[in-house]
């Protein structure tokens, strides 16, 4: 293994080898090189709207020809994780609720169930169906965020155009469900912030006819359009054995042709009982993970029809039942908006003190949460999305981690695209669907 | 057993699998202790505590895995500090110089196969610094995919000499989650490519996530009362 670096000069001081990644002269980079004239260092980001996001790409081109990629991330790094460490469990649901800012439900829920693993409690069934739901639904409106921006900056407008037509259907639902079109804080630990309000699975039963017919429209308009079969097919390869090696999982794993679906392989909040397949395809290049999205937004939509008739028979509470875990105040719509219900307004404040003691010591300092660590993953959009959380025994986490899959999955940029070319390196890091809120953290 | 501080056997909290881990048990719904002052202003307080080490059998496929890896691996019992189990998952101490080989007989042993590195990252366990062996943690999280098995690896290192050899060449998934490690930890990984910074700016000074990092927020003004940061504000013990 080697420790010398072209790019990056390094020293030794007392803490090890430091390496200093600011650049050089070019001179000594390229010293004699006979082709130094013909290669050309891109840098591509962190401002460029074809990466993602504030994704950086450095470049090296022969011609249209890369030669060698390097990815740089952390510029969108927000200290989600150390603050975290600073708040009490249940505010610990707003912040990682940021980290991958287009599936804010599965860090929730993923955080969520590793503290109640550590309380060792239970959630209410129709807790863990809205979940399903709720989960499912954000797994649609970030698989038309990939489809609207991947079709972007491939040149097709109307896909962009048509997807977050669609996305924005989806952040419909989940807005009339938990007040906010993104950053829900709404999977908490013990349950939920609210149950659904009255009309939702209504409305959502006509979501999902609208959704089918979106689905068809752009599986139509894309499938067999000639530009975009050649901008995807045999572009951006990348194989089983490269993938567990790099650790990249999710679509990207599975249109290399390994059906591997944490709901299916390590089940969780009952998916075990839900109707639906694994889409995959063995292709492994861009054009795969275009049909296998496509293929998993419709499977979503299966489970969605599924769970929507068990949360119809399946009332009671959306939270534990135990008054030391669960938030005192019951949320409902006023005529100002959300907040805690007149009801328990009124109790608290003209009816019982102990109640108003109740309220203010868990909201204040809140519950207190076994020591010990947990690791639960859960399948993400975009791939394993893990929580590591630590305890201590107190009232605040010791430890959250993310395992994000954008940066676990954007290593695999460089394998993607050297020896491609140039415009194809946009299809490959299109076809990541890389949110840099997750990455970065 | 439990006997930490606070341990009240009538809540029979450490004895449902002899795996908890020691320290604090904290009776009561708010933690009263001592003079019952909950007001807070007694500032955050982090009290040290330690995983007890769990006794065979682990119950689950953990047994078949410790037996696959005793039988693959010859050095078995010098590399194994000791092993935990806590909420069903079993976590693997290892002493660092171990760590790269362990790894390799994981990924590779055809009764292991633990084919994918789901994780690296670090953990700061500041208040365990001396006694209570070393303060940095680095973490991984190994992911059979054959067997449908996950295991959790765990090394401890000192800020004193915070140097655990890399896996980057077993699991090459190891290369940006080390450098996160190093980063955000100072954990120093022996082997790797280029163990820059990854989330931080390359001339940043110290390891933000460190315990002992300020959380660097600014009073906030708000109608003439100052509200301080975050890790300066009034804790609850």
């Amino acid at each position: 293994m080697t420790t010398s670096d072209f790019y990056s000069p390094s020293r030794e001081t007392t803490e090890g080898r430091i390496y200093n990644v600011s650049g050089g002269d070019w001179d000594t980079v390229l010293g004699n090189d006979p082709l130094h004239e013909e290669r050309l260092i891109v840098n591509m980001g962190p401002q460029h709207p074809s990466t993602h996001g504030v994704l950086r790409l450095v470049l090296e081109l022969e011609g249209e020809t890369v030669t060698d990629a390097r990815v740089v991330v952390g510029y969108l790094h927000t200290g989600i994780e150390k603050n975290a460490e600073f708040r009490t469990w249940t505010q610990g649901s707003t912040f990682v609720t940021r980290c991958d800012y287009l599936s804010p439900l599965f860090n929730e829920t993923s955080y969520s169930m590793a503290v109640e693993k550590l309380l060792g409690i239970t959630v209410p069934d129709r807790a863990n169906l809205i979940r399903v739901m709720m989960m499912e639904i954000n797994r649609i409106s970030s698989h038309w965020v990939w489809l609207a921006t991947g079709g972007m900056e491939l040149g097709a407008l109307t896909a962009m155009t048509n997807g977050f037509r669609a996305r924005e259907r989806c952040l419909d639902i989940l807005e009339m469900i938990t007040g906010l079109r993104m950053n829900h804080a709404y999977v908490r630990p013990g349950g939920l912030a609210q149950d659904l309000p009255e009309g939702t699975l209504l409305k959502v039963r006509d979501w999902i006819k609208a959704m089918d017919t979106e689905i068809a429209g752009v599986d139509r308009l894309l499938r067999g359009q000639p530009i975009w079969i050649n901008r995807l097919k045999g572009v951006g390869w990348i194989g089983v054995e490269g993938c567990l090696a790099l650790g990249v999982t999710g679509p990207l794993l599975r249109s290399a042709g390994l059906p591997w679906d944490l709901r299916k392989t390590e089940p969780y909040l009952g998916y075990e009982t839900y109707d639906f397949d694994v889409p995959t395809d063995d292709g492994g290049d861009c054009w795969s993970r275009f049909v296998v999205r496509v293929a998993e937004m419709r499977e979503s939509l299966r489970i969605i029809s599924q769970v929507v008739d068990r949360i119809e028979q399946t009332p009671g509470r959306v939270m534990v039942d135990d008054p030391k875990i669960a938030w005192p105040a019951q949320l409902s719509i006023g005529s100002d908006g959300m907040g805690n219900s007149p009801a328990h307004v009124n109790k608290i404040m003209n009816g019982s003190m102990e109640a108003l003691i109740h309220h203010f010591k868990l909201v204040t300092e809140g519950f207190r949460v076994p020591a010990g660590q947990v690791y639960v993953p859960v399948e993400g959009p975009r791939g394993e999305l893990g929580a590591h959380v630590v305890s201590d025994g107190g009232t605040r986490p010791y430890r959250v981690h993310l395992r994000d899959p954008s940066f676990v999955n954007l290593q695999a940029v460089a394998a993607m695209s050297i020896g491609g070319l140039i415009a194809d390196v946009i299809a490959s890091v299109a076809s990541i669907d890389p949110v840099m809120g997750g990455c970065d953290r | 057993m439990s006997t930490g501080p606070g341990f009240d056997p009538e809540l029979g909290l450490a004895q449902t699998s002899g795996s908890l881990p020691d320290g604090r048990q904290r009776p009561g719904m708010f933690g009263v202790t001592g003079t019952g002052d909950t007001s807070g202003f007694s500032g955050l307080q982090r009290e040290p505590w330690v995983e007890l080490p769990a006794e065979r059998p682990y119950g689950g496929y953990f047994d078949d895995v410790m037996d696959a890896f005793a039988e693959a691996y010859p050095e078995y019992e010098a590399a194994i500090e000791k092993v935990t189990l806590h909420r069903g998952e079993l976590t693997v101490h290892l002493h660092r110089e171990h760590v790269a080989r362990v790894c390799q007989v994981f990924r590779d042993d055809p009764a292991l196969r633990f084919e994918l590195l789901s994780s690296v990252h670090g953990v700061d366990y500041l208040a365990r610094e001396g006694a209570d062996g070393p303060r940095l943690h680095a973490v991984y999280q190994l992911t059979s995919m054959t067997f449908r098995r996950r295991i959790r690896l765990e090394v401890g290192v000192s800020t004193a000499d915070p140097h655990i050899p890399s896996v980057t060449a077993v699991y090459p998934t190891a290369d940006w989650q080390e450098r996160e490690a190093w980063d955000l930890f100072g954990i120093v990984f022996d082997g790797h490519p280029a163990l820059t910074r990854i989330m931080m700016p390359d001339d940043w000074d110290g390891h933000p996530q460190r315990k002992d990092y300020p959380l660097g927020g600014v009073p906030v003004d708000y109608k003439g009362a100052t509200i301080p940061p975050p890790d300066e504000r009034r804790a609850y013990r």
